[in-house]
């Protein structure tokens, strides 16, 4: 359940590079120990993100957890379905699919460099077993 | 017994293990905190029947003709008022009226000798610290013994749980009432079978020996239309259906009065650690209320976030979840007796952002538990 084609970090985080944005959400193994999720606050689209900074909480029935930026950029789009103020606001959808749809920002890039430090499916997979 | 350094396991880890138990520490202890989800677990118990592994709770038994008074010196509430074979729910409060635990005492059907038997049932976190207590009050004419870590604990919880438990049982599960216990066999195996329970749901409590426990989870598993149930539905349910939690809405800096549990607290029976203080405090007035509060918007309150109303703090709140049953968050607050009323409109401040809510009188949902 790790995705050969993303980047991750060590927080648990996914990264789909598309030129200079990048979309960014929790991997299956942050949700399944997250659990059940059922509130997702994410930043408005403008929000300048720098690397590392908290820019929103994902809770789970049970626990709140931060949110890091994994690279330093602008927002420029949010998963509108997880927006708590939606109609349609469907927070499961970052179990029922974290890679897809349970995406949750669209990030302009700022620095190119920074995704250096991001890591490969091999490297993040091998944090879970260690987690795990 | 133990894994993790200094952590203590129940007879039913490898079980939790190989049945899909996501383990987390809790008070001690290696325990599931979720198998197949949280609101699936809390479903089927709310539905139907949930399968609980307590076996981190502890018993303490008390034996000897000064039983009775010994442990009603130590409660709030009036042991002697309980016939054989009934449960009663208690504090146990130091000489400053402060929460050492909050507890069940089960007496047993009279002994062959005539003398009473006594089992305090006590959070897995408090155990030590209340046999220690215990220890240091004890006179001469009762005997004390802690059985925890050789009693296993299950409980069977849902409005199906008599209709699913009575196979197989010797004893008639629907002559047992509610708070009351009993000494029979489940499925070959000789328990102590109470009425009771922590969902708000028709439910029983199983004693067992330890090494027996496998065996009678094994079978119970066995049958149709059951589910096991971790501690993180047991919080929501019990969430819902109000009910207290030891380190949240009580603790030894509350008393029962300021924590809603005046009730517990009987004034007519003979004197009891922490009557005098309790007496103080009713006489100048309690000044803190735990109130239910249900959220207007789908912010999720949690233990710690500020309460406000309109003209600032009013007080925190102790738990706060998303509620299963509801699909919105859901709290117990201990909030200034001001703004106690049903429907008083207040906020509970989520990450600094102050989130609508309502004050409501829990249970949050009200369930299929025998009351009375």
């Amino acid at each position: 359940m790790i995705p050969q084609d993303l980047k991750y970090t060590d927080e648990h985080e996914w990264i789909r590079l598309n030129g200079e944005i990048c979309e960014v959400g929790i991997t299956h193994f942050a949700q399944e120990q997250l659990g059940d999720i059922v509130y997702v606050e994410l930043p408005s689209v403008g929000s300048k993100l720098t690397r590392g900074q908290t820019f929103g909480v994902v809770e789970s029935v049970k626990t709140v957890s931060d949110l890091y930026a994994p690279l330093t950029g602008e927002v420029v789009e949010v998963n509108p379905e997880l927006l708590s103020e939606a109609d349609e606001f469907k927070p499961e959808l970052v179990n029922d699919d974290p890679f897809g749809q349970g995406w949750m920002v669209r990030l302009h890039l700022a620095d190119p460099s920074e995704l250096e430090s991001l890591l490969d499916a091999a490297a993040y997979k091998k944090i879970t077993e260690e987690a795990g | 017994m133990t894994g993790t350094v200094g952590l203590l396991r129940t007879p039913l880890y490898e079980v939790h293990r190989r049945e899909g138990g996501r383990i987390v520490e809790f008070a001690g202890w290696e325990m599931p905190v979720e198998y197949s989800g949280i609101r699936q677990e809390h479903q089927a118990v709310r539905n139907g029947v949930g399968l609980f592994d307590l076996s981190h709770m502890g018993e303490i038994e008390l034996t000897g003709p000064g039983a009775t008074g010994f442990v009603n010196h130590l409660v709030t509430n009036d042991v002697g008022r309980l016939e054989p074979g009934q449960c009663l729910y208690t504090c146990m409060c130091g000489p400053d009226g402060g929460i050492l635990d909050d507890m069940l005492v089960c007496r047993f059907p009279n002994q062959p000798d005539g003398g009473c038997r006594y089992w305090l049932v006590v959070n897995a976190s408090n155990r030590l610290k209340v046999v220690e207590w215990m220890e240091t009050h004890l006179p001469a004419d009762v005997r004390m013994k802690d059985l925890s870590l050789s009693t296993a604990l299950l409980a069977v919880q849902g409005p199906q749980a008599q209709a699913f438990l009575q196979p197989g049982t010797e004893a008639d599960l629907e002559a047992l009432g509610y708070y009351h216990l009993l000494e029979t066999v489940v499925a070959g195996i000789p328990a102590v079978v109470s009425r009771t329970g922590y969902t708000g749901e028709d439910g029983f409590e199983l004693y067992v020996a330890w090494e027996q426990a496998e065996e009678l989870w094994v079978a119970l598993r066995g049958r149709e239309g059951n589910v096991p149930v971790g501690l993180g539905a047991r919080d929501t349910l019990r969430l819902e259906a109000g009910y207290s939690l030891y380190g949240h809405e009580i603790n030894e800096l509350t008393t029962p009065l300021d924590a809603g549990l005046g009730w517990v607290v009987r004034w007519s029976k003979e004197d009891f650690i922490g009557k005098a203080a309790l007496a103080r405090q009713k006489e100048r007035g309690v000044h803190k209320a735990v109130v239910g509060l249900e959220m207007l918007g789908r912010g999720i309150p949690r233990q710690g976030y500020p309460v406000e109303g309109p003209d600032g703090p009013v007080g925190v709140v102790t738990s706060g979840t998303f509620s299963p049953s509801l699909s919105k968050g859901i709290a117990l607050a201990s909030v200034d007796i001001a703004s106690r009323a049903e429907g008083t409109e207040l906020s509970v401040m989520v990450r600094g952002r102050p989130e609508p809510a309502r004050v409501v009188r829990p249970p949050f949902v009200r369930g299929s538990v025998r009351r009375g």
